[in-house]
């Protein structure tokens, strides 16, 4: 770092402990390519996808700055660093001037000059650390630019490049190498569901030949809340479902999508439809967490290159469909609940109602949140972002929106639907001494059945 | 040639030839791009339905978000809804376009002209000076943003000036205009003017995307 340290790095006397607003200019890099085979790389990455969509959202912007009024990092800071477009900047600069429509004169003229490695350095914050991609800069955009998703795009070119946080890189390569990001492997996973079984006395199904339902896990409830496995099975158990977790395809957060690497993103996605196809499964059901639902329901068949030839659902979308049809019963909870939305399965999934559907079936009075549903904010951990340690106080920053909303709610209870969302609600509310504790909507659902 | 025939003539139809060549140019060299194929089961039917709600419900934003935007959309809005006044109202502006393209419409009275004209113009300042103190948009802006500003308040006051006969000779002050007007379509395809094609493509294919999710476009 120059000298100019004190005038960039101002000292932040509100918080509690007396710092500088940003201790220091941090990135991480994979690998050891030159400078100039980074740049390649992730501009090569990011080209390389590029198809209509993505131009014509590139080409639409009018920098009307709407998108920071919707984003949690911005409203939270007042950083216009953290403009949602503006995280986009290098990947602009390297559309225009390699492959937009007047990419000849971008370079004759040198009007948009060559990506550097600094600064896609400098973006490493900006396209991993602030941004969860939850997408409310793209409900808010004017032009409709789907942003979260170019921030994904742009995660691909930060990953050929080797400039991944490297918290975030880790739990990816751990997922590709022992198929897990946080150690449930196979053996862990079984051992769990083993002891989980005993514990509990519950009928766990494990690699049945044939199957009608695939239950896949996230490796945050496997190792955090294992109780979500035991909630799965007395659910199915109770509907009579013929079903099974299989140990050569179960795990459903995808770090290959969130850090940036396509391949792995494939292989991991591909794992579980190989072990749904095997089992002949008619449904996977996907667990509670946010990005495995992107990840499979909406990416899964452009992974496998054509349709999935099973049903997808979340698991909220499961407990609606058989609380609605009748064939699972609950008992009433006489109590008031306010529902945290995870935005991808709610603002980028589409499965907003489900949910509520369930809630409505448990007879529980339900206080929403304002704004919720489609315009829910976001807990701040998406995206991979709560494995990065140097976010955490951008992260409680922003946490902070979802404590006011909570409060506001006067509601008795916290549920939820994903358990990434849940793991950021609890390192929250430690960090805050926070009185609220986050629920799961499945476990809340399991509980209360009528056997 | 004096400088109203220039105007009126070559001129005019180089804009309007660079002007048409530019934007298709731009489309194709987006739309000509590969387009992936979505296998996703979709949730609902409705790509169509989803385009078309995003196209037209972008244009104002959700209720939640209003809080934080009023200000900066209004002063759109007026500029936006006022030019369209000042280009489509104005009753010589007509005389041309039916003389071009042989279609036309009643005209507003010069009075209303005038009183949008100025309050365009003034929400044009105003947008200007937005975009230099705001934080968020000094970041964001580029020469396209202040050259598109400029080349779309230049028609304004140079047609106000003209209707007043302002500083020169009337046939002068018409022809600046008429090539004021002639900057603003050669700048057209080439900067973020070109908003006002591209927000259809932009929108609708969100629309098709949450569309087939059932998700909010």
């Amino acid at each position: 770092m120059s000298s100019d340290i004190d005038t960039l790095h101002p000292l932040d006397i509100e918080g509690t402990r007396l710092t500088v607003k940003k201790p220091a200019l941090r990135y991480d890099r994979q690998g050891d390519m030159s400078d100039d085979r980074r740049v390649e790389a992730a501009m090569r990455a990011f080209v390389r996808e590029f198809g209509a969509t993505s131009a014509a959202y590139l080409e639409s912007c009018i920098h009307c700055g709407m998108c920071a009024e919707a984003c949690h990092y911005y409203v939270q800071t007042n950083d216009p660093r953290y403009t949602p477009v503006r995280k986009l900047e290098p990947f602009k600069q390297a559309y225009k001037r390699e492959s937009g429509p007047f990419a000849f004169f971008y370079r004759m003229f040198n009007l948009k000059p060559r990506v550097t490695v600094d600064e896609l350095q400098q973006w490493q914050e900006l396209i991993y650390d602030s941004c969860t991609m939850c997408g409310r800069c793209t409900l808010i955009c004017p032009m409709g630019i789907d942003i979260a998703h170019l921030v994904g795009q742009a995660r691909h070119g930060m990953f050929q490049a080797g400039l991944v946080p490297h918290e975030l890189w880790a739990v990816a390569e751990r997922a590709e190498r022992e198929g897990s990001p946080l150690g449930a492997t196979p053996k862990v996973f079984k051992d769990r569901i083993d002891w989980l079984s005993d514990e509990h006395g519950v009928e766990i199904s494990v690699d049945r030949e044939v199957a009608d339902v695939l239950v896949s896990m996230s490796s945050v409830e496997i190792m955090k809340y294992p109780l979500a496995i035991v909630a799965t099975a007395r659910v199915l158990n109770a509907l009579g479902e013929k079903w099974t977790i299989r140990l050569d395809g179960y795990e459903a957060t995808n770090f290959g999508m969130l850090s940036g690497n396509a391949q792995w993103q494939k292989d991991l996605s591909m794992k579980i439809i190989n072990a749904a196809i095997k089992c002949k499964a008619k449904l996977l059901l996907l667990p509670e967490c946010g990005h495995a639902y992107g990840a499979m329901r909406w990416d899964g068949a452009n992974m496998y290159g054509k349709p999935l030839p099973f049903e997808v659902l979340h698991v909220s979308e499961y407990l609606a469909r058989n609380l609605g049809n009748g064939r699972l019963k609950v008992k009433n909870l006489p109590k008031s609940v306010t529902f945290h939305d995870p935005c991808q399965i709610a603002r980028r999934g589409g499965a907003t109602q489900a949910p509520r559907q369930v809630l409505g079936k448990l007879g529980v009075e339900l206080r929403e949140m304002s704004p919720s549903g489609d315009v829910n904010w976001c807990c701040g951990g998406g995206g991979g972002v709560v494995t990065i340690h140097r976010a955490d106080d951008l992260r409680y920053k922003v946490f902070q929106i979802k404590m006011k909303q909570v409060d506001e709610s006067g509601a008795e209870m916290l549920v939820m639907s994903c358990s990434n969302c849940r793991l950021t609600f609890d390192d929250g509310q430690a960090h805050f001494k926070w009185d609220k504790t986050a629920h799961s909507l499945l476990e809340l659902v399991a509980d209360n059945l009528v056997q | 040639m004096n400088l109203l025939d220039f105007a009126r003539g070559p001129a005019l139809e180089w804009s309007f030839a660079i002007f048409l060549f530019g934007v298709l140019w731009r489309l194709l060299g987006i739309l000509l791009l590969r387009r992936v194929h979505d296998y996703s089961e979709p949730r609902a039917h409705r790509a169509a339905l989803g385009a078309l709600q995003a196209i037209v419900r972008r244009t104002w934003p959700r209720k939640e978000f209003r809080a934080r935007t009023t200000y900066g959309l209004a002063i759109s809005y007026v500029f936006h809804v006022g030019l369209a006044i000042v280009v489509f109202g104005f009753v010589p502006h007509i005389l041309l376009i039916r003389s071009l393209l042989g279609v036309s419409w009643p005209g507003l009275p010069g009075a209303v002209i005038y009183f949008s004209a100025v309050v365009t113009l003034a929400a044009l300042v105003m947008a200007l000076i937005r975009r230099l103190t705001h934080p968020v948009l000094k970041l964001l802006s580029n020469f396209d943003d202040y050259f598109s500003w400029a080349v779309t308040i230049a028609p304004l006051v140079t047609g106000l000036l003209a209707v007043a006969h302002y500083g020169g000779r009337y046939e002068n002050l018409l022809a600046v205009h008429i090539l004021s007007v002639e900057l603003l379509f050669i700048w057209f395809p080439f900067g973020k003017l070109m908003h006002a094609v591209l927000f259809v493509l932009a929108r609708g294919q969100t629309g098709v995307v949450y569309g087939r999710r059932g998700a909010s476009t």
